[in-house]
């Protein structure tokens, strides 16, 4: 690859968020005929990173970096190697033909331009999740993900059972994502090390840090999450509320297999430890086993292949925590058999309830005459999920368990888990592609007929690719395969797949096996789904119930916590935030020391002490006042007495600006007051009146005794030279006051009066915004008032 | 309030006020003085007025809307900033022009420019509230 | 020099915290008036008194030629003198327009943001 292909990556990972800003241009234009011109971008991008796939497969790898926030050592940094090649080329190529899809799908849907607004988004997250370098660059992608996951949950937001599903799968997946964050910040402050490829250079720098359980912990939060592994899988099967493309796209081929993107990227660093090899593989295995049995259980065609998707990402976490080679040979091709596979046969289902009017299976049947492309797809597709010769799923299968086989003191248990969960999943599979279509011809809510090529080029390619990939076995494990598990394991790696076994051995063996088990279970297919019912039915509560409690909990205890923060009395907030002023003002000068020392008696003459005297005394009137008069003379006599100290000291400006505030505030004050009542009492018992005054009298000493102790300080006139040296040399001026205000601290100044503009504009609003009497709100009305709007709402 | 003696002396009180309130002005830079004062003294005249003759004479006298003298002011405050952009320096760094006219030499500079802004804001802003009070009170 | 101020300025913060401690918002206004000056005359006071000499520079110098004011917390002052008042008189005619539709001054019954019995936020999603 030329340097200038290698430089265009960040534009290629970046460009589905171009796209995405204009795809609803687009898709007014031309209707839902955009996503031939959309799916362009994400088949460019296919392109490019198919360039990479040689250099790749020779051992190379590519950094790109661009400076983001270089003061925290953020860079926009991606990293493309074996592992980030094949996901790419995953995202991209499904994309391509999920954008199709879409077209068809949503055609005639007035949001349909959101939506591929949002698919693109979701895109260029995980574009930049899955090559980024940089530990919170891909931390940022990994969040953007959920969110955009949550846009495409919600898409249809006006049906309540979508905005939980939403939420749902926003606060599992984005919490875990705030534990990857932590364990993240824990990598970068242990190793001090931010980019992927140099960690990855030193594999053991984490294990040997003695931090490598709580970081494996944290890492493990965000995997599990976003993987859907036992018991954070209860968002999955709800974000089946989304739009078919999204749960083709999102929650089978993509974003629910960053948690074992992650994992297998960090492996060289975490993994191969007895506490991986104990962890991932008991919840992966459990996943497993229980996504299979709900999948059984139920009948709609989206749900059944949602739970067997979490039952696959399960097998998936249990074949990287074995650890082997071979059983990480064996995770790379199911992950890629996997996403080809469910991404097309959720289409399937999609085509069938978009064209049939329902995917209850119950409810169709014998469709194969009316619909025999997706017939052929949908048979290819779950051929492949089945593990049937000569697709790629067989070949996984194949390698799986020679893996699961060697992994060590376990192996017995996991093969075991293996075949049960895979015999499981072939019956759903079977039911999937078989059901609906063969068989005597149900009535459909909608007469069923073929959809347009949109819909189906989508499911034939994925499925077709799904053989030839079987086909090219050689090419496939050289190009592919071989690059992702050298990245995964962290050394070159040989893989020589073939679709023919080179000999009989036991993982032939065993997937007969399973073939002979998934028909008897298919056979009592309806007998387990009522066994299922009945002990869900008895165990009663799960993990989605519980998501509800913890929301309702969650609701009430903020509740709870702002009425009593917030009890709505004025009084109450004032009293505590003086409380915390005097405790502010004293208690550092208690604790530090630092009282000033006793001052001598100040050298004032007798008009000083006499204006000094006169602001006391107006203050003390202020307290004391009974009418409305005397409140205001007072006011104004200690503002004239401040107006006199300033003159005392050396500034005449203040002064003057002291005395025309002051008169303009006993007038405006007075224009007021003649309407607005001073009430002759202060309504304050004996009791509530002395704590005022104690909190006052220590707001008080405390500013008085700070000021005493800052004034005993030596003084650094270092600033106040500063403007008195240049004030008329540079700014021409000899009123040293004024030059700071309009010249030195002019910018300032300019805030200060934008201030004064606000304050003049609101008033004005205040004085000419007249309510009509009947909207009036009595402070006793006004809960009935905001009750009315609630309801209103 | 409104007694004869004061109705009629408040015009001219208040032309007075405005008066001096320009010279305080435009001493500020050199002399005790500026635009915040000078604004609170054109302020006070206003306010003067409006008391003794009502705020409908004092809204003729003065045109425009108090608010738009202040926004005026500000905009102007604002406008002093950009010269020094022209000449690559950043913003409001001080420009001086100075030149003879008649006798007396005559500075002319942005940071006056500014000035002049901080006192209409001034102006306008307390006037406005002092005026929408007051009639508040006569209706 | 400071010392006499500083007691002063104490004074005036108790005055004012007392004042706002109350219920009725004139009295609340007065308060928030009167701890305006005590905070100019903090600002002016540490920054060192020096008696009756402005910080202006003689025609014939370029240089303060005396001991004068430290003319940076006049600088500072100035300003905040007329903000404060500005923002006073917001407050005034706040509390004025409050009293004409809500009836009352006093403020812990003013509870049109924060009802008595609000009910609970609704549960669902």
């Amino acid at each position: 690859m030329t340097t200038a292909a290698i430089d265009t990556t960040i534009l290629a990972i970046l460009a589905p968020f171009a796209a995405a800003a204009a795809a609803p241009i687009a898709t007014k234009l031309l209707k839902h005929n955009a996503a031939w011109l959309l799916a362009l971008v994400p088949a460019l991008i296919f392109f490019h990173f198919a360039g990479f796939v040689a250099a790749v497969s020779e051992g190379q790898t590519f950094v790109i970096s661009r400076e983001w926030a270089p003061s925290y050592g953020i860079n926009l940094s991606f990293y493309v190697d074996g592992l980030s090649t094949l996901f790419a080329l995953l995202i991209s190529g499904i994309g391509t033909f999920i954008i199709l899809y879409a077209g068809g799908y949503l055609k005639g849907h007035p949001q349909q331009g959101r939506f591929f607004s949002f698919l693109f988004l979701f895109m260029g997250a995980m574009m930049g999740l899955v090559t980024g370098n940089n530990l919170i660059t891909l931390f940022i992608f990994w969040e953007l993900t959920s969110i955009t996951s949550f846009l495409l949950i919600g898409f249809d937001h006006l049906r309540a059972a979508s905005r939980r599903a939403a939420l749902q799968a926003l606060v599992v997946t984005g919490g875990g994502g705030l534990a990857l964050l932590a364990g993240f910040i824990l990598i970068i402050g242990v190793t001090k090390e931010i980019e992927m490829s140099v960690l990855l250079q030193n594999p053991d720098i984490i294990k040997d840090s003695g931090w490598y359980l709580p970081i494996f912990l944290l890492v493990l939060g965000g995997a599990f999450t976003k993987s859907a592994q036992f018991p954070f899988h209860f968002w999955l099967p709800n974000a089946m509320e989304a739009p078919t493309p999204v749960s083709a796209f999102l929650h089978s081929a993509t974003m629910v297999k960053a948690g074992v993107y992650l994992l297998m990227r960090m492996h060289p660093l975490l993994g191969d430890t007895a506490l991986w090899t104990t962890v991932l593989p008991l919840f992966g295995g459990a996943t497993l086993i229980i996504g299979t049995l709900l999948a059984v259980r139920q009948t709609d065609l989206k749900l059944m292949l949602a739970y067997t998707t979490m039952a696959s990402l399960g097998l998936l976490v249990m074949l990287v925590g074995t650890s082997t080679e071979k059983a990480l040979e064996g995770a790379v091709l199911y992950l890629l058999a996997h996403s080809l596979f469910k991404g097309a046969l959720f289409m399937v289902a999609g085509t069938v309830d978009h064209e049939a009017g329902t995917r209850d299976i119950t409810r169709l049947g014998g469709l194969k005459g009316a619909m025999p492309v997706t017939f052929t797809a949908a048979c290819l597709a779950s051929l492949s999920m089945c593990g049937m010769f000569p697709f790629i799923g067989f070949i996984a299968k194949e390698v799986l368990y020679e893996g699961t086989l060697e992994a060590g003191s376990g192996a017995a248990l996991i093969t075991a888990t293996a075949v049960l969960g895979n015999a499981l999943m072939l019956v759903i599979a079977a039911a999937v592609a078989l059901k609906p279509f063969l068989g005597a011809k149900v009535e459909t809510p909608k007469h069923a007929h073929e959809g347009p090529v949109l819909l189906f080029a989508g499911p034939v390619a994925l499925s077709v690719t799904g053989l030839v990939a079987a086909l090219l076995a050689h090419s496939t494990g050289t190009l592919f395969v071989g690059p992702m598990l050298a990245s995964i394991t962290g050394h070159a790696a040989e893989t020589e797949l073939h679709l023919v076994p080179a000999h009989v051995a036991a993982p032939l063996f065993l997937s007969l096996g399973t073939f002979a088990l998934g028909f008897v279970f298919y056979v009592q297919l309806t007998r387990m789904r009522a066994l299922m019912t009945s002990v869900l039915t008895a165990i009663g509560w799960g993990p989605d119930k519980g998501f509800d409690q913890f929301v309702a909990g969650l609701v009430s205890l903020s509740n709870g916590v702002t009425r009593f923060v917030q009890g709505g009395k004025m009084q109450t907030y004032m009293t505590l935030t003086f409380i915390a002023t005097a405790f502010a003002v004293l208690l550092p000068r208690y604790v530090a020391g630092g009282w000033p020392e006793v001052p001598a008696m100040p050298q004032y003459t007798f008009y000083e002490w006499g204006i000094l005297f006169i602001a006391a005394i107006g203050l003390v009137a202020v307290l004391i006042a009974k009418t409305r008069l005397t409140a205001i003379v007072s006011l104004g006599i200690q503002g004239f007495a401040v107006a006199l100290i300033f003159m005392l000291f050396g500034a005449p400006d203040l002064s003057f600006t002291q005395f025309m505030v002051e008169t303009l505030s006993v007038v405006i004050l007075a224009l007021v007051m003649t309407r607005l009542n001073l009430n002759p009492r202060d309504h304050r018992p004996f009791g509530a009146a002395v704590i005022s005054a104690v909190i006052a009298a220590g707001v008080g000493i405390g500013m008085g005794l700070t000021l005493m102790a800052v004034t005993q300080q030596p003084f650094d006139t270092r600033l106040s030279d500063f403007f008195a040296n240049f004030s008329r040399t540079i700014a021409h001026g000899r009123n040293i006051v004024n030059v700071i205000i309009v010249d030195f601290r002019g910018f300032d100044t300019l805030g200060e009066i934008s201030v004064v503009v606000l304050t003049g504009l609101c008033v004005l609003a205040l004085i000419r915004v007249r309510t009509r009497p009947e909207d009036r709100l009595t402070p006793k009305a006004g809960t009935e008032a905001r009750n009315k709007k609630l309801e209103a709402r | 309030m409104r007694t004869i003696i004061f109705r009629t002396v408040a015009p001219y009180l208040a032309a007075l006020m405005v008066l001096f309130s320009i010279f305080v002005l435009l001493r500020g830079h050199n002399e005790p003085g500026g635009g915040f004062i000078g604004g609170l003294i054109a302020a006070s005249a206003l306010a003067i007025y409006g008391i003794a003759c009502g705020v409908a004479p004092v809204r003729r006298a003065i045109v425009f809307h108090p608010m738009s003298i202040s926004a005026f002011g500000l905009f102007l405050s604002a406008l002093a900033g950009l010269p020094s952009l022209l000449l690559h320096q950043s913003y409001m760094t001080s420009q001086w022009v100075s030149f003879p006219f008649f006798d007396v030499e005559v500075d002319l500079s942005t940071p006056m420019m500014f000035d002049i802004g901080v006192y209409l804001v001034v102006v306008g802003a307390i006037a406005s509230i002092a005026l929408a009070l007051e009639e508040r009170e006569s209706d | 020099m400071e010392t006499g101020l500083s007691v002063l300025i104490g004074l005036f913060f108790a005055v004012s915290v007392y004042l706002m401690l109350s219920r009725q918002l004139v009295r609340i206004l007065l308060g928030i008036a009167i701890l305006g000056n005590a905070v100019n005359l903090l600002i002016f006071t540490s920054g060192r008194l020096t008696r009756a000499v402005p910080p202006l520079i003689p025609e014939e110098s370029y240089h303060l030629l005396t001991e004068a004011a430290n003319p940076l917390p006049q600088a500072l002052v100035l300003t905040a003198i007329v903000i404060s008042f500005s923002f006073f008189a917001f407050l005034l005619v706040l509390a004025f327009r409050a009293y004409q539709e809500l009836g009352t001054d006093d403020a812990n019954e003013m509870r049109v943001a924060e009802p008595v019995d609000e009910p609970a936020p609704p549960q669902g999603y």
